[in-house]
């Protein structure tokens, strides 16, 4: 057996019989890594040393008999702005470029107590921000089904190592799909938690009220695994929550207690949907039909409000979480904050500092969306425009408490189109954002939701289809998802890159 | 609404960026873009709706009020742009 096309399930599984060693496995992945990540760019400044160190350590552990986690010798890659203690998170971004964080975050300690093997860390768009990967300090990640596309963003690193085998699982973020579109995108299975499932101790905050940390997987088992790991309480996160983890993974091979009800919502099919991702997705619902669920028309009638309420939310979050880089304590610091016109002469040597750290820091999207996140809760138009998309993100809550009154799971396009063109839509903020329609709404609502591989256009692209289900029913979404991948050979189906 | 340059300017300054007379054009033009965008919701009605501020409504967390150990000052100190051996230098906050 092949490590390198392995799911988690069969690295574990040649791992225990003697097929290969995990540190077999590393040297394997570490040497496609050498291959190709210099025409995708997906892993950052990489050294391999630490990771076969610690493959070789869990293999004397495992031939000793000693006991070990969950996810002994399963390497996984990490987005570049989940803390490492000690290693460079940057967030892509200039501002931290020098950053060695002094601690490790929630999800970095479960996996290192798991006994996985962290192996390098990802591109992504700089603090999160853009859905394509064309914003990082870094240049953009590429699509290993056609380098001249993007996988996707924000976690475009993560999305595009998994896809190309870089390394069997990462761990991204999502705050507006930045999981589940670029999984999408490159025919991965990406899974956003409920909001407060998994700690956000040690994200580097973009938008508290929507980021989350997920995984991505080549099976919906190995999502499933690595949730089952990195989800619960944590004191150091008061908006994680304290509900006890199920094991996922039994979950997903077990039997519901009553056929699935599946819900389609009539406002998915809108205009700027593909058609071929159209048909995907009615194709998908046939599958499940003939997989002995219902399917039933559902309305989210908020939904086309759900971009227009992220953008004014996810920029205001930002601008809040993003004043503490000031070039004070941590991150970039300009030498030269000299005044550069007249009104910064009125100013005070240290606040001309922080704006001349902060413009040599930041990239122009993040630029462009705190100065949005400012304007938005700035005085006499924070009722107008913030308080207002407060409250229709209620209204959109309200919908989905609706729908899952009568359905189980919905099913709706991940992203509106395939992967497209590095450089078509970077100049077009607007146009950019509207790829988060899909996708957008689960993270208002603080919901989970899944992208899996659903389907291939003609010209041989990835088409994710996508899952949502009510808040914590994790176990319901997963096995609807491993419902689907059971019935169709879609996340079998690799790039070739040679 | 349309935010002018000058409206930009200010909202740069509250927000503590440097934006350069070319880049101001830019930026007034793709926020006025995106603040039309977002201006559909004021088509929604949401009289006695009120705000949502996390999708999964949160309680009061407490935690034991007990002393724990601060970060050490030289792991606090470790990822100053400038430093002594003591503490973050800044420039003069009073002339």
């Amino acid at each position: 057996m092949d490590p390198l096309g392995a799911t988690i399930s069969g690295l574990l599984d040649g791992y225990s019989s003697g097929s290969f060693s995990s540190e077999e496995a590393v040297r394997g992945f570490v040497d496609r890594v050498v291959a190709y990540n210099a025409r995708l760019n997906a892993l950052l400044d990489f050294d391999p040393e630490p990771a076969l160190e610690q493959a070789r350590a869990i293999d004397a552990r495992r031939r000793s008999g000693e006991p070990l986690g969950p996810l002994a010798g399963v390497p996984i890659a990490i987005k570049d702005n989940i803390c490492r203690r000690g290693e460079p998170t940057t967030c892509c971004s200039r501002m931290l470029s020098n950053y060695r964080p002094p601690f490790d975050a929630a999800v970095i300690g479960k996996l290192r107590e798991a006994d996985a093997i962290l192996l390098g860390r990802l591109n992504m768009d700089e603090f999160a921000m853009g859905s394509s990967n064309e914003t990082s300090a870094y240049g953009p990640a590429r699509n290993p089904w056609d380098t001249d596309r993007s996988p996707g963003g924000s976690s475009g690193g993560a999305a595009s190592a998994v896809a190309a085998s870089l390394a069997p699982t990462a761990l991204g973020s999502d705050t507006g799909g930045s999981i589940r579109q670029p999984a999408a995108l490159t025919g991965t299975v990406g899974l956003k938690p409920t909001y407060g499932r998994v700690s956000r101790y040690g994200l580097v905050a973009f938008a508290s009220s929507l980021d989350q940390i997920g995984p991505f997987g080549r099976e919906v088992a190995d999502v499933a695994r690595v949730l089952s790991v990195i989800a619960g309480q944590d004191p150091r996160d008061a908006t994680s929550v304290d509900l006890p983890v199920p094991d996922y993974l039994t979950a997903i091979e077990s039997k519901g207690e009553r056929p699935l009800r599946v819900g389609i919502a009539r406002e998915f099919f809108g205009e700027g949907l593909d058609p071929e991702i159209e048909s995907a997705v009615r194709e998908a619902s046939r599958i499940f039909e003939s997989e002995g669920a219902t399917v039933s028309k559902i309305s989210l009638p908020n939904t086309t409000q759900a971009i227009p309420a992220y953008y004014i939310v996810a920029p205001a979050e930002a601008s809040s979480n993003l004043a503490r880089y000031d070039g004070t304590i941590f991150g970039h610091r300009a030498e030269d904050f000299g005044p550069k016109s007249e009104v910064e002469k009125d100013l005070p040597a240290l606040i001309r500092m922080m704006m001349a750290s902060r413009a040599e820091g930041f990239g122009p999207e993040v630029t462009r969306r705190i100065m949005l996140g400012t304007f938005v809760l700035s005085a006499g138009y924070a009722d107008q425009y913030y308080v207002r998309a407060l409250k229709v993100r209620r209204l959109i809550r309200d919908d989905y408490d609706r729908a899952f009154r009568d359905v189980d799971v919905i099913l709706g396009p991940t992203s509106p189109v395939p992967a497209f063109k590095v450089g078509e839509k970077i100049s077009d903020p607007l146009a950019m954002y509207l790829l988060d329609v899909y996708t957008g709404p689960a993270n208002l609502a603080g919901i989970p939701g899944i992208s899996l591989p659903g389907g291939l256009t003609k010209s041989g692209l990835p088409i994710g289809i996508q899952l949502q289900a009510p808040a914590f029913a994790e176990e319901t979404l997963l096995r609807a998802a491993r419902t689907f991948e059971r019935a169709t050979d879609w996340n079998t189906k690799r790039p070739t890159l040679d | 609404m349309n935010l002018s340059a000058e409206e930009i300017a200010k909202v740069a300054l509250l927000a503590r960026l440097r934006i350069g007379p070319e880049e101001l054009e830019t930026y007034t033009d793709q926020i006025n873009e995106i603040i039309h965008y977002v201006e559909q919701l004021q088509q929604v009605d949401v009289s006695g709706v009120e705000p949502l501020a996390h999708g999964v409504e949160v309680r009061n967390v407490f935690r034991e009020d007990r002393r724990t150990d601060p970060l050490p000052r030289e792991e606090a100190l470790s990822n100053a742009p400038r430093r002594n051996h003591e503490a973050f230098l800044v420039p003069a906050v009073l002339q």
